[in-house]
């Protein structure tokens, strides 16, 4: 396993594009959270928004490099053939596996953690002077506060989850851009089928199910009744998402000619 | 010596009709077995999810109101076809042929409901603005509902208009009505032709318009009516979403000198609550009538003429499967283009057509043709059976014109092609499958996404992402119109794009457009 590990650190350490996609997903969190903050504006007080949230909007958009760089990490692989070079040289699939899945999880904690902290603070300057702070009576963005303590440690853990999520389904499907598709099929359009449904049990049920919805109950802070799941539910609605997609992947791997 | 010929091809190869490319690209794209399956699973998903949104939406067709459940399954429509609300106070009288009538209005107040019993019958109300509440004098050709009118009217926020048809719609003088600034009205009828004006002084008459109600009847119901829509009243302010509940309010308009002029047979005024009672759906109505003192007119009413953007399900709910399937028809669109390059097919297909932007063109038309034709087949045949299955499962439909249906079903198809293409463009920019299916995706369906299904922009920002990206397109499935006449929240949440339909569309094609430009200018200028 150790040996396993090295390998595919080397392998994601020497590709320059795997850097420059990390330092995106965590740019690209950063200025969406920001501008998002900016735009928002409560004048008069009483908006009943929720400024860890909102300073934690980047995720929506992040959360797709993050996948592309999940994707990329198996199916660049079969893209050039290296996946036959890895799998002689480390027979145990399941453990090539694993150890992909261990060091990408390392890889998107770091970022995610960096590009949550910088949105958190961004938007704990932004947000009181757009009418969204503790002088209108909204809790203040701190690490002492509970609630946004989870928010940021959850929506580290949420990247962390859509990493693995994608990295099965680039496990099981190959084709890079089949399982980007997929992937970010499965994050963006379940929602907006759930929204079209005009039946609000159906649409209710859906949002309970749908990685995304679920797992992104974790920022909120305020009015956690009003969600369709509860927060740490929701991220283990995700977390059985990545473990379907890694076991299928895992499966697929194993039985199929590389 | 003998020189020896070199044989050569008969068919200089170097100018390839451009019929040949597009054989040649359409032969690559049908041979391709996952792409010709990822078409037909959009055609499938667009198909199964109107089937199941036709047969699973339930909206409630039933609004409680004080004597219990009012419903209404059958929505009115007007002359134009339009989905329309038309309940009113209306104190009248027969006008036989041609007549004239004026009035002055002297104060127009309202008060909305505050409070409500368990039966949702109104205890107390409270003075309010309701900026579209309506008084004056109309002229109506029947008492159904959605019959042909012309009215000329004050209302509580936009000054004194006339109205006809429910979305005729012209702005006479400015300022809210008092009894320090009261206000003439006068509606004058000639066969078909029916002219408002309004004065501030009742001598001295500007005319506001002229309309025509094609066949007309002789004789016609005429007078004063007064009328107040439930308006929206912020519970909480929300920055990302309005939201707030519609409270009912009704309107007392004070009328004077009443002067008739032509054909009026009749000998007293009628009241009449158009369309309302108790168990009218829109209202929970209360103290609607009129009181008549001395040559003073007091009308209180309740409702609205206006067209009608809150009742009915949109077809455009038959479409929800679109998103699903951009998701296959952008994946296939992205890879039509770079697959040549990861297989390296590009080298010799670049070799037989040495003109490279030609080859670009080839492939968007192919694209473009079969995306389009598979986004055809499916949203029509989502709308067409989805339609009546909504009906059969006890949804009121929002009657929407042939034309606006066609817009929705056909424009769909098309900016499905529009996408497509879009993605074939970045691919051949990009050069890489994944980066290109990621880099559409979030370009076109994520806008949307935090826009108009999980609002988590903020309202303004919101329509501005909803006109500068490709998102913008979507637009195009929108089915009912926002009118300026009509008080509601018109928020992409709600279903309502900052764009007209077509404008949101050529938005996308500009997207498309631009995208193509730049990769034939990369295909030109790049080896391969």
């Amino acid at each position: 396993m150790r040996e396993s590990l090295h390998a595919e650190w080397t392998k994601l350490r020497t590709l320059a594009s795997n850097f420059w996609l990390l330092l995106a997903a965590a740019a690209l969190t950063v200025a969406v959270s920001a501008a998002t903050a900016a735009a928002v504006r409560c004048p008069s007080g009483g908006c009943a928004d929720d400024p860890a949230k909102i300073s934690l909007t980047g995720i929506y958009l992040g959360q797709a490099v993050v996948a592309v760089l999940a994707v990329l990490a198996v199916s660049g692989e079969y893209g050039t053939g290296m996946i036959r070079v890895t799998l002689t040289a480390m027979p145990r699939r399941v453990t090539v596996l694993a150890a992909k899945a261990a060091v990408l999880t390392g890889l998107v904690l770091v970022t995610g953690a960096i590009a949550a902290f910088a949105s958190l603070l961004a938007g704990g300057f932004i947000l009181p002077g757009h009418g969204i702070g503790p002088s209108h009576g909204y809790p203040a963005i701190s690490a002492g506060d509970g609630p946004v303590l989870r928010a940021a440690f959850g929506s580290v853990l949420y990247l962390a989850l859509i990493a693995l999520l994608s990295l099965g389904a680039a496990t099981a499907l190959r084709e890079a851009a089949a399982a980007i598709g997929a992937v970010l099929g499965l994050l963006y359009v379940l929602p907006i089928i759930a929204v079209f449904s005009g039946n609000a049990t159906i649409s209710r049920h859906l949002e309970q199910i749908a990685p995304m919805t679920a797992g992104l109950a974790i920022q909120a802070t305020t009015r956690l009744n009003t969600l369709p799941i509860s927060p740490w539910a929701g991220l283990g609605v995700l977390a059985a998402w990545a473990a379907g997609a890694l076991l299928l992947g895992g499966l697929l791997l194993r039985v199929r000619d590389a | 010596m003998t020189t020896i010929t070199p044989s050569r091809p008969t068919v200089p190869p170097a100018r390839a009709g451009f019929a040949h490319l597009l054989h040649a690209e359409w032969t690559k794209f049908r041979t391709v077995r996952g792409w010709v399956i990822a078409a037909g699973i959009a055609v499938l998903v667009t198909v199964l999810l109107g089937l199941f949104q036709g047969s699973h939406s339930q909206v409630a067709p039933c609004t409680t109101g004080p004597n219990g459940r009012a419903c209404r399954y059958v929505i009115p429509t007007g002359p134009g076809g339009e989905s329309v609300t038309d309940t009113f106070y209306f104190v009248h009288r027969p006008l036989a042929g041609d007549g004239t009538m004026t009035v002055r209005v002297t104060s127009l107040t309202e008060v909305a409901e505050s409070s409500q019993t368990l039966q949702g019958r109104p205890v107390s109300t409270k003075p309010a603005v309701v900026p579209w509440s309506k008084a004056g004098l109309i002229i109506t050709a029947g008492a159904g509902q959605g019959s042909a009118y012309a009215a000329v009217l004050v209302t509580g926020g936009h000054g004194t208009r006339m109205q006809w048809n429910y979305t005729g719609d012209t702005t006479g003088l400015a300022g809210r009505v008092s009894a320090a600034s009261p206000r003439w009205l006068r509606l004058a009828r000639a066969g078909d032709v029916i002219t408002g004006y309004d004065s501030a002084d009742g001598t001295s008459w500007t005319k506001i318009g002229t309309v025509t109600l094609p066949g007309l009847a002789p004789t016609v119901q005429a007078g004063l009516f007064a009328t107040s829509p439930g308006y929206l009243q912020r519970t909480s302010q929300q920055v990302t979403s309005a939201s707030g509940t519609a409270a009912a309010t009704d309107t007392t308009a004070t009328f004077d000198r009443v002067g008739l002029r032509g054909g009026w047979p009749g000998s007293s005024w009628t009241g009449t609550w158009v369309n309302g009672g108790p168990d009218s759906p829109y209202v929970t109505g209360h103290e609607a009538g009129y009181r008549q003192a001395s040559g003073a007119f007091t009308v209180t009413g309740s409702g609205d003429i206006a067209p009608d953007v809150t009742d009915g399900v949109p077809i455009d709910v038959l479409l929800a499967g679109l998103f699903l399937a951009l998701i296959a028809v952008l994946v296939v669109g992205a890879q039509f283009m770079t697959a040549e390059y990861r297989r390296g097919l590009i080298r010799a297909t670049l070799a037989a057509s040495p003109r490279r932007g030609r080859t670009l063109a080839a492939k968007a038309i192919v694209l473009g043709a079969v995306t389009f034709a598979a986004g055809l087949a499916g949203t029509a045949a989502a709308v067409l059976i989805g339609t009546p299955l909504l009906r059969a499962s006890g949804n009121p439909v929002y009657p929407a014109t042939a034309l606006t249906e066609v817009r929705a079903i056909a424009g769909t198809a098309a900016l499905v092609a529009v996408f497509a293409v879009l993605a074939l463009a970045v691919g051949a920019i990009l050069r890489h499958g994944a980066g290109a299916v990621t880099v559409v995706i979030t370009a076109v369906i994520l806008p949307y996404l935090l826009t108009a299904a999980i609002p988590v922009l903020p309202a303004g920002a919101a329509d501005w992402v909803l006109r500068v990206t490709p998102a913008a397109g979507f637009a195009i499935r929108q089915v009912i119109p926002a009118y300026p006449q009509v008080a509601a929240s018109y928020t992409p949440s709600n279903g309502y794009f900052p764009l007209a339909p077509w404008a949101g569309f050529a938005v996308s094609c500009a997207w498309a457009a631009l995208a193509l430009a730049l990769a034939a200018y990369l295909l030109r200028r790049r080896d391969a």
